[in-house]
């Protein structure tokens, strides 16, 4: 029978020749993360399953990002829970502040994530690691306990949708993150909901690894259940020197079915801007230039990773970010930092008056580092711009790329990159 | 019977649960912050055996588990809704807390009216209209799930039937 990419991971990992959208199915799980919110939880749910132990050490990965370092007292006290049992447990996928990064930037990077593997994690934006070729869907922290305990989770197989991006001809600056947030306006942020959202066509074959990263991670905010790109060249290039055991290869089949199949001309997508307070608000930049802003986030899961970087870099390179903006920055991961570092970027951003941290999700979900008081507004490349997702309930968050978000700083409001190049 | 508590489409994890109470994870520290961001006062008002009514996709965003915990440890006996996010609907379940996908029941509740369910068969009454309603059944899977109790109850039960 034919299947989809997403419909042949799930079959190989309950040990089924075939499974069918709607389906109910028990599967081996490749790959089980927490972060320090959800872990706590899941660790104090794990502990009701009678077992003492993970169902295997090697595919757990803790990462304390979200209120890491240390936001406060609690903080503290939740990062501790999940290193103590991190010991105790010896998890080899621990990280650990001084290598920890950004969950959905870190786990690629170090090669833990790879096409074909079936991923569940504490973490809405799990869903990223679709970028390689996984199955990898958001779980809560009880689904996780018992990911923990047995190896295994239920998963009913979602209907799978089709996105088909035509020609290579993209507008100057526009990037992944422009086609999902373009995508997800058309959709709605139910649109794909309990669904596989498959991308595919000549115009993601033309997006670097960071760019599908971007697309991949914001399928949960059209609602779905995962994001995929068939792996390519350019996933086997990313891989090489990470991955560090061998990897089937799964393709949808030229008859595999779909509930929908949506095709767009990539050059027909211009900049956009998502409006508070919905991911699904996306406007062209054209409409969104001149919003009066207060701050600027660059960085998340998002669009942290060094092309993101960079091409911050390069629109902020020679001008200063404007007197009444504060621009924080936040990389990935620690390899990310040193290699923006390297390249100079860091220098670049911190030149033009960037504020530079270490790598956490801090302000992205309102943590730390970064809040919004009443009445402010941020341009944020981050993923969400819910009410009160970054402060104050009175406080709004425009989402963007890097490259607008950089404009955006220098002048002050919401600004298209050529009027700062 | 409870009295109903009404909210709107795409009510969102970080409105039930602001991501700076994350902090902590006791069920009554959250449940003193639900919905605190929503500007009502449901926290304060709420009463054990209320309901909690929404419209499509309710609960989309993040997967914090601590929504559910939060919105059951307030005495919500149960949440109606048009749709469920996905994320959100595996995590209620999984915790024990019901919920119910019905369009018109959710079409037919103002808040504050007088609300009946029954779990076991999915009708929905609402007394204060006199008027009946029947939600979705669940997947035989999923009854086993909630008859259970939740996630861990039902993997007990099934290891000590293996
Ligand atoms: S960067 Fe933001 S969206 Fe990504 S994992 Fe952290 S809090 Fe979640």
């Amino acid at each position: 029978m034919s299947m989809t990419i997403t419909e042949k991971i799930l079959a190989q990992h309950a040990g089924l020749d075939e499974v069918v959208p709607g389906q109910l199915i028990t599967a081996k799980l490749d790959l089980v993360l927490a972060n320090d919110v959800t872990g706590p939880v899941a660790i104090q749910e794990f502990a009701k399953f009678g077992t003492d132990t993970v169902f295997d050490k090697t595919k757990v990965a803790l990462v304390p990002d979200h209120f890491a370092p240390n936001k406060d007292i609690l903080s503290a006290e939740q990062c501790k829970v999940m290193r103590d049992f991190a010991r105790k447990q010896e998890i080899k996928h621990y990280f650990e502040v001084g290598q920890m990064g950004i969950e959905h930037c870190l786990l690629p990077e170090q090669g833990l994530t790879l096409p074909g593997d079936l991923i569940i994690g504490a973490d809405s934006h799990t869903c990223t690691y679709g970028a390689v070729g996984a199955f990898a869907t958001g779980v809560g922290s009880t689904d996780l306990a018992a990911g923990l305990a047995t190896g295994e989770a239920w998963f009913r197989v979602p209907e799978s949708m089709k996105f088909i991006f035509h020609g290579t001809n993209f507008q100057k600056w526009v990037g992944g993150k422009d086609l999902i947030l373009y995508l997800i306006g058309k959709l709605g942020v139910d649109g794909a909901r309990y669904r596989a959202m498959e991308f595919t066509g000549e115009g993601i074959s033309a997006l670097s690894m960071d760019n599908r990263f971007t697309m991949c991670n914001m399928a949960i905010e059209a609602g779905a259940k995962n994001g995929i790109i068939a792996p390519d060249e350019k996933t086997f290039a990313y891989l090489e020197g990470r991955a560090r055991r061998s990897y089937p290869l799964n393709y949808s089949d030229n008859d595999a079915k779909y509930v929908d199949v949506q095709e767009f001309n990539v050059a027909d997508i211009p900049l956009q801007v998502s409006y508070p307070h919905s991911p699904e608000n996306a406007k062209s930049i054209q409409e969104a230039s001149g919003i009066k802003i207060d701050q600027v986030v660059i960085g998340s899961c998002t669009n942290g990773r060094l092309e993101d970087l960079r091409i911050a870099a390069d629109v902020l390179r020679g001008k200063k970010v404007h007197p009444e903006i504060r621009l924080l920055v936040f990389p990935g991961t620690q390899t990310i930092m040193r290699e923006a570092m390297r390249e100079g970027i860091i220098d670049t951003l911190i030149e033009a008056g960037a504020a530079v941290s270490t790598p956490t999700c801090g302000p992205c979900l309102g943590g730390h580092m970064g809040i919004l008081a009443k009445g402010e507004r941020a341009v944020s490349t981050t993923n969400r711009n819910f009410v009160g997702r970054m402060g104050h309930v009175e406080s709004e968050v425009y989402l963007a790329n890097p490259a607008v978000a950089a404009a955006s700083a220098v002048k002050g409001q919401i600004t298209h990159p050529e009027e700062v190049a | 019977m409870g009295k109903a508590w009404k909210f709107g489409h795409d009510i969102d994890t970080d409105v039930i649960l602001p991501a700076r109470y994350l902090n902590k994870s006791t069920p009554e520290h959250l449940a003193a912050h639900c919905m605190e961001d929503a500007g009502t006062t449901f926290a304060q008002d709420v009463k054990a055996g209320d309901i909690m009514v929404g419209g499509k996709n309710f609960g989309c965003g993040s997967s914090r588990e601590h929504a559910p915990i939060a919105i059951k440890a307030c005495g919500i006996t149960v949440v109606i809704a048009e749709s469920f996010a996905r994320i959100f609907y595996r995590n209620a379940l999984n915790i024990g807390l019901p919920i119910m996908e019905c369009p018109e029941a959710v079409a037919g509740i103002s808040p504050g009216d007088e609300v009946v369910v029954d779990l076991a068969t999915g009708t929905i009454e609402n007394r204060t209209t006199n008027k009946q309603y029947q939600a979705r059944s669940f997947p035989p899977f999923m009854q086993d799930l909630i008859r259970a109790g939740g996630l861990i109850p039902y993997v007990e039960g099934r290891k000590k039937n293996a």
